[in-house]
């Protein structure tokens, strides 16, 4: 899965495309994970933007739950941003958007992840 | 089978862990809201009053889902009686059963999905087992299923012993994976994940299936385990689902606790193309309102993520019958 990460200073955006469920999110989980590795204090901080992820299931959920878990263990920063409708309430149903740093929009993430990125973002 | 061949569950302790009972200001809140939207009407009869509840107020408005921890009855239309789990639902059943058919001469076969308290504590408060004339077959595949029921009735737990009860009681230990014909259902149990481990029965009369799959948690990136699962649950007519946690809960700080959602139940019916989801073994925190809206979203979950079939979605209560 190509994430096409883009760089904002220090913070990385990933997008994702089309359905995360039990045939795509074990690649989902290896390409996101040289990125999590990197998502540590003093280092990036991530945003995954899920504007072109049409759908996730709970396999994909569960990856999203190991990144977290393992930003919060290397004291990083991770935000979900721009959910679409039909996975925004997937992710309510669930209740992912009580224990994820969930964002109306990317630029909203950068916003709250570092006001360096943001200024990138705006630039670019 | 019923006389028309056709299979019914019924539920008589639908909570998961502990049974619950709800306050007298729960009650009283009920009755506040309802009383409130029925200003006006005319409710002089008691039918006036039933169709008013049926009509104008939910669920949650008008009922409970109520609070007996586990206990189903599969009804087959044969004389002997057909239970999953003996928690304290089975005190109800068995008082029923007192009313109905009178206190001795009757079979029962009941299969434990396992031995955790919650599952067994309705036992000892199960009259037909101190009635000469009953007989009790007590199924599972765990080895120490004996044990625990005689445990709890020993001191200091219980004042009356194992051995003082007068039904004629018998263990009969399953292996997993096995089918059997018992009380006229082709029976397989299947081993879950769960503390101690805790076993799913699938029960097939005629052309009717009903699976039992409680107190189970499911990994969803264990994609061997996830297949058996829809495989054991393929093309049934009803699935009892342990959705106890929301799906957020079950992978960060209920991991390992061994209980599952309402988002995996549905992906495991979906999958198996099971034609109804019913969510049992509720969390004990959940009020009537919590419950209910756990239900309105399992529907619209398996609306926006519906492929070509629908599964249909329930939420099991006390009393709670369902004709396949």
């Amino acid at each position: 899965m190509d994430l096409r990460p883009k760089r904002y200073v220090d913070t990385v955006v990933l997008s994702p495309v089309g359905r995360i469920d039990h045939s795509t999110s074990e690649d989902f989980k290896i390409t996101l994970a040289p990125h999590m590795t990197r998502c540590a204090e003093g280092q990036d901080r991530v945003i995954l933007d899920f504007a072109s992820v049409e759908y996730i299931s709970s396999v994909g959920l569960r990856v999203l739950m190991l990144a977290s878990k393992q930003a919060k263990s290397q004291r990083g920063s991770l935000g979900i941003a721009a959910l679409q409708p039909a996975v925004r309430e997937i992710f309510d149903i669930s209740r992912f958007t009580m224990v994820l740093d969930v964002f109306p929009s990317v630029r909203e993430g950068l916003a709250r992840l570092s006001p360096k990125a943001l200024a990138a973002f705006d630039a670019a | 089978m019923q006389p028309d061949g056709r299979l019914k569950v019924k539920f008589w302790g639908t909570r998961g862990s502990i049974p619950v009972a709800m306050t007298s200001a729960e009650v009283r809140r009920k009755l506040i809201s309802a009383l409130t939207r029925a200003s006006g009407r005319k409710l002089e009869t008691p039918d006036q009053a039933a169709a008013f509840l049926d009509r104008e107020l939910d669920f949650a408005g008008s009922h409970t889902f109520g609070g007996n921890s586990s206990c189903v009855e599969i009804i087959t239309g044969q004389r002997d009686y057909v239970l999953c789990d003996l928690g304290s639902g089975a005190r109800v059943f068995g008082n029923e059963v007192l009313t109905t058919r009178g206190p001795s001469g009757q079979r029962f076969h009941a299969f434990m999905s396992h031995t955790h308290w919650d599952h067994i504590m309705g036992f000892p408060f199960f009259m037909p087992a101190y009635a000469a004339g009953n007989h009790i077959r007590i199924y599972g595949c765990h080895a120490d299923l004996e044990e625990a029921f005689r445990g709890q009735h020993a001191a200091p737990s219980f004042p009356v012993d194992f051995s003082r009860l007068s039904a004629t009681i018998e263990f009969v230990r399953l292996e997993p994976e096995r089918e059997y014909e018992i009380a006229g259902l082709r029976v397989r149990p299947k081993l879950q994940r769960h503390g101690g481990d805790s076993y799913g029965y699938r029960f097939q009369g005629g052309d009717k299936v009903v699976v039992y799959s409680t107190d189970a948690e499911h990994k969803q990136d264990d994609l061997t385990e996830i297949k058996a699962f829809a495989e054991f649950f393929r093309d049934a007519d009803l699935v009892i689902f342990d959705s106890q946690y929301s799906l957020a809960e079950a992978t960060s700080i209920k991991e390992d606790w061994g209980h599952s959602s309402n988002v995996v139940g549905l992906e495991l019916c979906q999958m198996a193309h099971a034609k109804c989801l019913c969510l049992y073994h509720h969390e004990p925190v959940s009020d009537d309102e919590r419950i209910a809206a756990l239900l309105a979203e399992t529907r619209r979950l398996e609306e926006i993520t519906r492929s070509d079939r629908r599964v249909e979605i329930l939420a099991a209560y006390d009393g709670m019958e369902i004709a396949l």
